[in-house]
């Protein structure tokens, strides 16, 4: 979960490089960039404004795609480009997460909401892909 | 002569190095484009073919404008409007009002009568002559829009032990200081080669004058100084204490603070004085337009199909649940883009690719209502905007009601960016609740004080999906003039076919520009 006391010492560049959990008190970010790890965190804080809590999607003027049960999903290269580069509505999110953080909630999304991908995409795959 | 217009803009170089002005330019500019809208000429739709026809799609500034001006014209329009209302994102929230989200959530507005939050645009610069024109025509009552305020605050988490500081002393402090140290530089002869004698000693002049520099040029305590930060102890009447300056920051404690961010903002033209807001919520401008074409919006339409051939558009929709069709000579189509994007669109592929080229970017507002105005009560904050680097970016204290005795609502968060996402992505109630935590860090008193708020994630609005048009230079290179031409009988309009992103300054503008251009085309089509 992201909801991690976070123990800023000033100036400890080694604690800031090696903590796992940068969002503040309250679970934000603190910085410019998300500071969520994990992919149910990630999903959680970023995934879920529009495709809601349960990847149910939504409908209104327009449409928020459900992500749960989703076979679009089966091809993880989509999902990261699409986390990555957006299209139409969605967002480009890359400028604010790294290749790994894209990989997580990639995966993430993947195998759960009853998506059961087993294949894997890792922060090389986002990579080549995301073409930052 | 055109060596020293050379050396003044060496300085200018130098001043901007020193400062980082450019670097807090960029920072604080948030919407990303400072152009000037240009003055709205006439129209001049004269000629308009009897019983040409038109359908606008969408009733928000862009739409009920464009309809405005063509019914003007001779035109017969008719409108499609998704939501129950006229106005689109000219919108104002009001005690008694409900708001559902997507996702479903439904909030009821609790505010007491007479206050209000805009969750979209709130303000009107003097310069957006398009949205002053209709201000002025309709008779619109506005009042100014408090944005710099010298006695509002600056926080960081990370400056001042998180002790938020008055914007006055941070900005006479930091002005001060960088006089002082271009007075410094000056006298150790480093700008001798850029400057002339004579500008050197003018330009001292200036900076004791700008600074509030004492005759040797320093910023140092006193009264002077104090005329600009204020004092320790004010000047009073009769027997009151003495006046007594107060002690500016330590130097490098306010350059580390990055509390200097905040100052440029009012500088900015999108922001400069003077800058308005309609009296009683920004949607007066819209219920003015509504006033006036109301009878030609169909509401709760939900268009699902735009198609066009070489002799009319025909666009199907859906009105409570039953499909329906409307035919037209021409279309104006004012759906934002991360909707019009899932629509099919009968039109080039160069107009198709643009529409689906454009993200729409994250942003949350919060309203929170207090028992009483205590910003103003028990610190002197009349208007104006405090900031902060929590999450919530800013503070916006009411430009209006000044020393009313009852409650108040404040902007208690206006947030964007990835900030943005993580509180659209809450529930309503809890991104109410962190508004609260964080804003508690700047005013105590909200503990006691807060009474009821309302949210608004703009990627959770039903007709939106998202705040506005995020264009970036590239996109605009490829899609821009794909996306605002007219394409057979159809053409664009809104914040998002303009230069002048998220303004209603660029829905109207683009939506007089896109009629001009449709109109022409209707006048040299035959039939």
């Amino acid at each position: 979960m992201n909801k991690m006391k976070k123990y800023l010492l000033s100036g400890s560049m080694l604690f800031v490089s090696t903590c796992l959990y940068a969002t503040d008190d309250a679970g934000f970010s603190e910085g410019a960039n998300f500071e969520e790890v994990t992919g149910e965190a990630l999903y959680h804080a970023i995934c879920q404004g529009c495709h809601m809590t349960n990847a149910e999607g939504a409908q209104g003027a327009g449409r928020y795609p459900a992500l749960a049960k989703n076979p679009k999903l089966a091809a993880g290269a989509y999902v990261v480009y699409m986390v990555s580069n957006g299209m139409g509505g969605m967002p480009p999110l890359k400028q604010y997460l790294s290749d790994k953080q894209i990989a997580e909630v990639v995966n993430y999304t993947r195998s759960h909401f009853g998506n059961h991908f087993t294949d894997v995409v890792d922060a090389d795959d986002v990579k080549t892909i995301a073409k930052r | 002569m055109n060596n020293h217009a050379i050396s003044r803009r060496a300085l200018l170089g130098w001043i901007g190095k020193t400062a980082g002005a450019s670097a807090m330019y960029q920072a604080m500019t948030s919407l990303g484009f400072a152009a000037e809208s240009s003055h709205p000429g006439k129209l001049n739709l004269g000629g308009a073919k009897k019983g040409a026809t038109v359908l606008v799609l969408g009733a928000g500034l862009a739409g009920m404008a464009a309809a405005y001006e063509l019914r003007k014209a001779g035109y017969k329009v008719k409108i499609l409007e998704f939501n129950a209302r006229a106005g689109g994102r000219c919108w104002t929230l009001r005690g008694g009002d409900t708001y559902t989200e997507l996702g479903g959530v439904t909030q009821q507005c609790q505010f007491a009568e007479g206050n209000y939050i805009n969750p979209g645009p709130w303000r009107v610069p003097y310069h957006h002559h398009h949205v002053m024109s209709y201000i002025n025509e309709f008779n619109i009552a506005i009042e100014p829009f408090i944005q710099v305020n010298y006695n509002a605050l600056v926080h960081s988490t990370k400056a001042f032990d998180g002790k938020p500081q008055r914007y006055r002393e941070v900005q006479a402090d930091y002005q001060g200081y960088a006089a002082e140290l271009l007075g410094k530089a000056l006298n150790q002869n480093a700008l001798d080669e850029a400057l002339t004698s004579e500008d050197r000693e003018k330009l001292f002049e200036s900076l004791r004058h700008w600074g509030a520099l004492d005759a040797k040029g320093d910023y140092k305590k006193s009264r002077e100084v104090s005329l600009r930060r204020g004092f320790a102890i004010p000047p009073g009447g009769g027997l009151s204490p003495k006046p007594e300056p107060s002690e500016p920051f330590d130097q490098s404690t306010l350059i580390q603070s990055e509390l200097w961010k905040y100052i440029v903002n009012g500088q900015d033209i999108e922001f400069q004085s003077s800058i308005f807001q309609p009296v009683g919520g920004m949607d007066n401008i819209a219920k003015a337009f509504e006033k006036r074409v109301g009878d030609l919006i169909e509401y709760s339409a939900k268009v699902t199909k735009i198609d066009q051939s070489d002799s009319g558009v025909a666009v199907n929709f859906e009105q409570n649940g039953e499909a329906k069709s409307a035919q037209a000579d021409w279309c104006v189509c004012t759906i934002p883009l991360s909707i019009l994007s899932q629509i099919p669109v009968q039109a080039s592929s160069g107009m198709r690719a643009a529409i689906r080229s454009v993200p729409y970017a994250a942003s949350v507002k919060v309203g929170l209502e207090f028992k009483r105005r205590f910003w103003e009560q028990d610190e002197a904050i009349y208007g104006g905007v405090s900031y902060t680097n929590l999450p919530i970016t800013n503070i916006s204290y009411p430009s209006t009601k000044f020393c009313d005795k009852g409650k108040g609502v404040l902007l208690g968060g206006y947030v964007w960016g990835a900030n943005a996402f993580e509180f659209t992505s809450l529930p309503p109630a809890e991104r109410v609740k962190k508004a609260v935590e964080y804003g508690k860090q700047i005013h105590p008193q909200y503990a006691e004080e807060f009474d009821n708020g309302i949210s608004v994630g703009w990627h959770r609005v039903p007709w939106t999906q998202g705040c506005f048009g995020l264009w970036t230079e590239e996109k605009r290179a490829e899609h821009y003039e794909n996306l605002c031409q007219v394409d057979g009988r159809l053409v664009l309009a809104g914040e998002h076919a303009s230069n002048l992103p998220a303004w209603q300054e660029g829905a109207i503008s683009s939506a007089h520009d896109a009629i001009k251009r449709l109109h022409n085309k209707a006048l040299n089509t035959v039939a």
